[in-house]
């Protein structure tokens, strides 16, 4: 980018975010870092992320920060994309780190939840009792994964959501390239 | 006629007293050994192998194993320390654990044993195992979900209630938590008052109606880890006060 022979700027480093088998919680914690997140927009440009809406990847990522588990084919293809496009890869929040509450169907075989859902239960009306299946909704996988029995993580931020403090914490670590320590006030599953 | 014993953990010297286990002289000192199925003043149990230490060299729980004179003990060491983390993660795993909804967060055990250690994800697969609840109960609630198996509602429900309403059958990765009745858990004559249902140290054995009275913050673990309570024991011996930093 050095125009004019005046030196080169600086490109900021890049954070993607996703929301996979989440509910957005992580992500809204991510914005709780209050004014804060001016600090962080000095340091860093948002890649892909709900943030921004960016829907595709612009360039190689420092750090991806994943929220949610894999409960279906496209979370699985999503993830696996990060892990190619950012160096650093972070599970955030008890879905990413241990299924949360998507994985509560782990213990149920996945016929009987969709059953549950589409057909057996007290609020459906679903007079075909049909079960939707259609190329455009992504396979659903027999159970809820963590992130990291899909692919290599990194850092872990558990807590549901983890504090925005928590989040700081890591990220503003990451990014100077110290070591991520977290004091017993921030590691919370809860 | 020598009432005191005196032994080492990690190098530091501890007075303690003819049949205490390490566990005890420890806490009297104020030097704080992970545990999850010991509880003060019922029969040792011994079986989740959190509180393992080096005694004179050999791996031993320090629950059940009694003090000698010049005992030299390793509590505090990365070995130890190591075990004891892989312990937890293997705890978590097996069971179903959504410390998020729980009633017993941020009072558990297991949860804060898992925070002192600095846990953020266990580093073994999820097992996801089928578990009953029985909520059957009028005020009780088991969730074998969560259940360790650490035997101190068994132990406490036998020798301190005097009613033995829990038990174990099967083995390995069968092995579970039953109550002493044909079927469930208010066909047994388990009451609420029960001081069984006090020692549980996660939330597989909830009372009904009264969860979540506490906020976050303000919970057991919310602020200071786990065994810090043993670690400010200001009785403790004079000999434990002189440790130096290693
Ligand atoms: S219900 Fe609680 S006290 Fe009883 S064995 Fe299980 S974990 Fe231990
Ligand atoms: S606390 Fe000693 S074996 Fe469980």
């Amino acid at each position: 980018m050095s125009e004019n022979g005046k030196g080169t700027v600086a490109a900021k480093p890049r954070v993607a975010t996703t929301s996979l088998a989440g509910c957005f919680g992580c992500h809204m914690s991510i914005l709780d870092i209050d004014e804060r997140i001016l600090d962080l927009v000095e340091i860093i440009d948002f890649d892909k992320s709900p943030i921004n809406d960016f829907k595709v990847f612009q360039e190689q990522c420092v750090v991806g920060l994943i929220e949610g588990g894999c409960c279906n084919e496209e979370n699985v293809h999503v993830l696996r994309d990060f892990r190619k496009k950012c160096d650093i890869l972070v599970s955030v929040g008890d879905c990413a780190t241990m299924g949360g509450i998507p994985a509560l169907r782990n213990t149920i075989p996945l016929e009987e939840c969709l059953r549950e859902a589409y057909v057996d239960g007290p609020t459906v009306h679903n007079p075909s009792g049909e079960i939707p299946v259609d190329e455009d909704i992504p396979l659903l996988l027999n159970k809820v994964f963590p992130a990291h029995e899909v692919v290599k993580i990194d850092y872990y931020l558990p807590g549901c959501p983890p504090s925005a403090d928590a989040l700081w914490a890591a990220l503003s670590a990451l990014l100077s390239d110290e070591p991520v320590e977290l004091p017993y006030s921030l590691i919370k599953y809860d | 006629m020598n009432d005191e014993i005196i032994f080492f953990i990690d190098g530091v010297q501890v007075t303690g007293r003819p049949g205490q286990t390490i566990i005890e002289a420890a806490d009297e000192a104020g030097v704080y050994i992970p545990r999850l199925c010991h509880y003060p003043g019922i029969e040792a149990w011994g079986s989740c192998r959190v509180c393992t230490v080096a005694a004179n060299g050999r791996p031993c729980s320090a629950c059940t194993q009694p003090i000698t004179t010049g005992l030299v003990v390793e509590n505090d060491t990365e070995t130890l320390r190591e075990y004891r983390k892989s312990i937890i993660e293997m705890l978590f795993v097996e069971g179903n654990h959504f410390c998020m909804f729980c009633e017993k967060s941020g009072d558990c055990e297991l949860q804060a044993l898992a925070y002192r250690m600095g846990i953020t994800a266990p580093r073994y697969p999820y097992l996801w195992p089928e578990r009953e609840v029985d909520a059957s109960h009028p005020d009780v609630i088991i969730d074998r979900n969560r259940c360790i198996l650490c035997a101190r509602c068994v132990r406490v429900s036998r020798d301190v209630d005097g009613k033995a309403v829990f038990q174990f059958v099967e083995r390995g990765p069968e092995k579970k938590l039953t109550v002493n009745a044909e079927a469930r858990l208010k066909d047994t004559d388990l009451d609420v008052t029960d001081e069984a249902l006090d020692v549980c140290p996660v939330g597989a054995l909830l009372k009904k109606r009264v969860g979540y009275a506490v906020p976050v913050g303000e919970r057991m673990y919310d602020q200071e880890p786990i065994g810090s309570d043993i670690e400010s024991n200001t009785d403790a011996a004079p000999a434990a006060a002189t440790e130096v930093e290693a």
